[in-house]
């Protein structure tokens, strides 16, 4: 048992850390609600009956485009959640369970990726998204966000690989099983835990960058959701009903995915502690 | 016809040689147990019978069909792993069927085989569990009535009871000898526990260092073990060892300079130095004074009706003695230990058995 005064400390400080983490977020939802006025008259009260407005959201849902960035980030978040579920799970899969030449290496290769921040070849991943005809789609995002998680995603999923007994394989591969089956229906369903930590580890930055739509997808209707915000951004007038309302409601997809992967991945970030 | 039949097979990790040209027929329906220390190489003869390990040369066959290349899959063999090795996703029935389903068995046969294995092994009120939800010795049984749906040609069974505590260890064996003969399959059974390998065999495998050292019927081994390996090794608790030399035909010194009365097999010639051995139930405290050696009680261990004397000799070297009942002795008395003259092995320099008599050595 810890002494209450410690216990008081730690909630202290986690409880202070959760209001400072949290403040901006209030701020903006409840700024969301009220009229421009409000907005820059009293920004850090509660909406009131008088000052309520829902112009911001109605501005908002009506402008079609804004439907389509959400539609856009949907797309993009769940296309690389997708692949970097099903080939860093079938790449750890093969490193951990395969014994080959260049093993090894090839782990400490994909290592580099995790250490070795994406952004700093950007230039080079432009050119080769030109060359590929990919400007301005959202394949393009979905590729390398994609590269983007799958070193980290490889090296969670094969720590997890690697605690399936290797009895469970041999039994599937007596009973017949394809080493593509024994992936698919042996090892995929035991690693669930793992695989909804690293969806969420990758949904996340996916979600809320900025940088690689304005790099690569910044026109013609390709645009995210955190992208497409920018337009009500003026450089003379800033619609802030409108830019406040879009950012709280792209909260809540996030939110979503959290809470459908949050289950498991509580569970996946204990299960090797507590077993 | 489901025999398996193994030709000069031999396993390499690199330079090291984990099973040197084993030979080795298991009969159409036999129960074959390979036993040995751990390290010997049965797990990877086994695992080698199924697929699971690339052998290094030799030649295989399960049915009259070579399988050196064959995947675990198509050699028709179906193993139990001492972990069990359930799907920890899949209720029992579904582990049980798993297999059959990949196998493209039809809906209505898949149930009646997995109803028909859950019968007979008890599983039927726990078809819906999760492997998690079942006891060790539930969990065991379903690992054995996931091989059974599959109607190999061959069980292969890996220290199956290893994991079990020791009354279901019994219960079970009981359970796998019933299984044996009512299915009349062809088993292919690994472990070092010799009381399972004397139970359940119709032949027994001893394995060391890689080699096979003999085949044989349980009772061949224990009375008739052909080197000191498997002499030592079958029999609980060892046979005990007693450096002598030849004194002349139908004499014997031991280390210690005292003399026994044996009648020698014919190949034994003066002055050979040969091992004498002799299991503890076939030694007495007292008896006989021709084949009496003496010593002191270190210690009697009781079990209840039996018991066993560990006798310090003059050599210093200890024997096992069984004792029945009161045998009038206790720690630290000086005692004379006698020899069954019908049940002494004797073995040369190289540990081979000379002659080929376990009854009256002659």
């Amino acid at each position: 048992m810890k002494k209450p005064i410690s216990a008081f400390l730690v909630h202290g400080i986690l409880g202070l850390y959760t209001v400072i983490a949290l403040a901006p977020i209030l701020l903006v939802i409840m700024n969301s609600f009220k009229a421009r006025k409000a907005i820059f008259g009293a920004p850090l009260s509660f909406p009131t009956p008088s000052t309520f407005s829902l112009i911001g959201y109605n501005k908002v849902f009506s402008d079609s485009s804004v439907i389509s960035y959400y539609v856009n980030s949907i797309t993009v978040t769940g296309g690389a959640i997708f692949f970097t579920l099903l080939f860093g799970a079938m790449a750890a899969w093969a490193l951990s369970e395969y014994k080959f030449r260049w093993n090894t290496l090839l782990v400490l290769f994909l290592s580099i990726g995790i250490m070795v921040p994406i952004r700093l070849g950007s230039v080079s991943i432009i050119q080769l998204i030109v060359h590929m005809n990919l400007i301005n789609t959202l394949t393009a995002l979905i590729l390398v966000y994609t590269a983007q998680n799958l070193p980290l995603a490889i090296f969670i999923l094969s720590e997890f690989m690697a605690q399936i007994p290797k009895d469970l394989r041999e039994a599937a591969r007596c009973d017949g099983l394809s080493e593509y089956n024994i992936f698919f229906f042996i090892v995929m369903p035991l690693i669930r835990p793992a695989m909804a930590t690293v969806a969420v580890f990758t949904m996340i930055p996916v979600w809320n960058d900025l940088w690689f739509p304005l790099l690569l997808a910044p026109t013609g209707g390709k645009q995210t959701i955190t992208l497409g915000i920018q337009q009500y951004l003026g450089q003379y007038i800033t619609d802030w009903n409108s830019v406040l309302s879009a950012l709280s409601t792209a909260i809540i997809p996030v939110l979503i995915f959290y809470i459908i992967f949050s289950r498991q991945l509580i569970r996946g970030l204990t299960s090797g502690a507590v077993k | 016809m489901s025999e398996v039949k193994i030709e000069k097979l031999c396993k390499s990790y690199g330079p090291v040689a984990v099973l040197r040209d084993i030979d080795l027929i298991v009969e159409d329906g036999s129960f074959v147990v390979l036993v040995g220390p751990s390290g010997c190489g049965k797990s990877t003869l086994l695992r080698s019978i199924a697929g699971l390990e690339p052998v290094t040369s030799g030649k295989m066959t399960i049915g009259g069909k070579t399988v050196n290349d064959l995947p675990p899959a198509q050699r028709e063999i179906a193993m139990v792993f001492q972990s069990y090795a359930l799907y920890p996703h899949m209720d029992v029935y579904n582990n049980m069927a798993f297999g059959l389903k990949f196998a493209k068995t039809s809906k209505a046969e898949t149930d009646a085989r997995v109803n028909e294995a859950a019968r007979i092994l008890q599983l039927e009120a726990l078809l819906k569990r999760r492997p998690r939800e079942l006891s060790g010795g539930q969990r065991q049984r379903v690992a054995i009535g996931r091989a059974i749906v599959r109607k190999p040609q061959v069980f292969l069974f890996d220290e199956p009871l290893s994991n079990l505590d020791a009354a279901l260890r019994i219960n079970t064996r009981i359970e796998i000898a019933k299984l044996h003969k009512m299915l009349k399959a062809t088993i292919v059974y690994v472990t070092h526990d010799q009381v399972e390998a004397m139970t359940l065999a119709d032949k027994i495998v001893v394995m060391n260092k890689g080699c096979i050292e003999q085949t044989g019927k349980p009772l061949d081994l224990y009375y008739k073990p052909v080197n000191l390996f498997v002499a030592g090794f079958i029999g609980s608790p060892a046979m005990n060892f007693l450096s002598a030399t030849v004194q002349r035909a139908g004499s014997l010194t031991l280390a210690d300079g005292q003399s026994l009365s044996v009648k020698l097999p014919a190949a034994c010639t003066k002055d050979d130095k040969v091992t004498l051995g002799c299991r503890p139930e076939h030694m007495k405290i007292g008896g006989d004074p021709d084949l009496n050696l003496r010593g002191t009680v270190d210690i009697i261990e009781r079990l209840g009706e039996t018991g066993f004397a560990h006798v310090r000799l003059t050599s210093g070297q200890t024997v096992i003695v069984e004792v029945r009942g009161d045998p009038g002795i206790r720690s630290g008395d000086a005692t004379s230990v006698s020899l069954d003259p019908d049940h002494l092995h004797i073995f040369d320099l190289n540990g081979h058995r000379v002659g080929d008599g376990g009854s009256g050595s002659a």
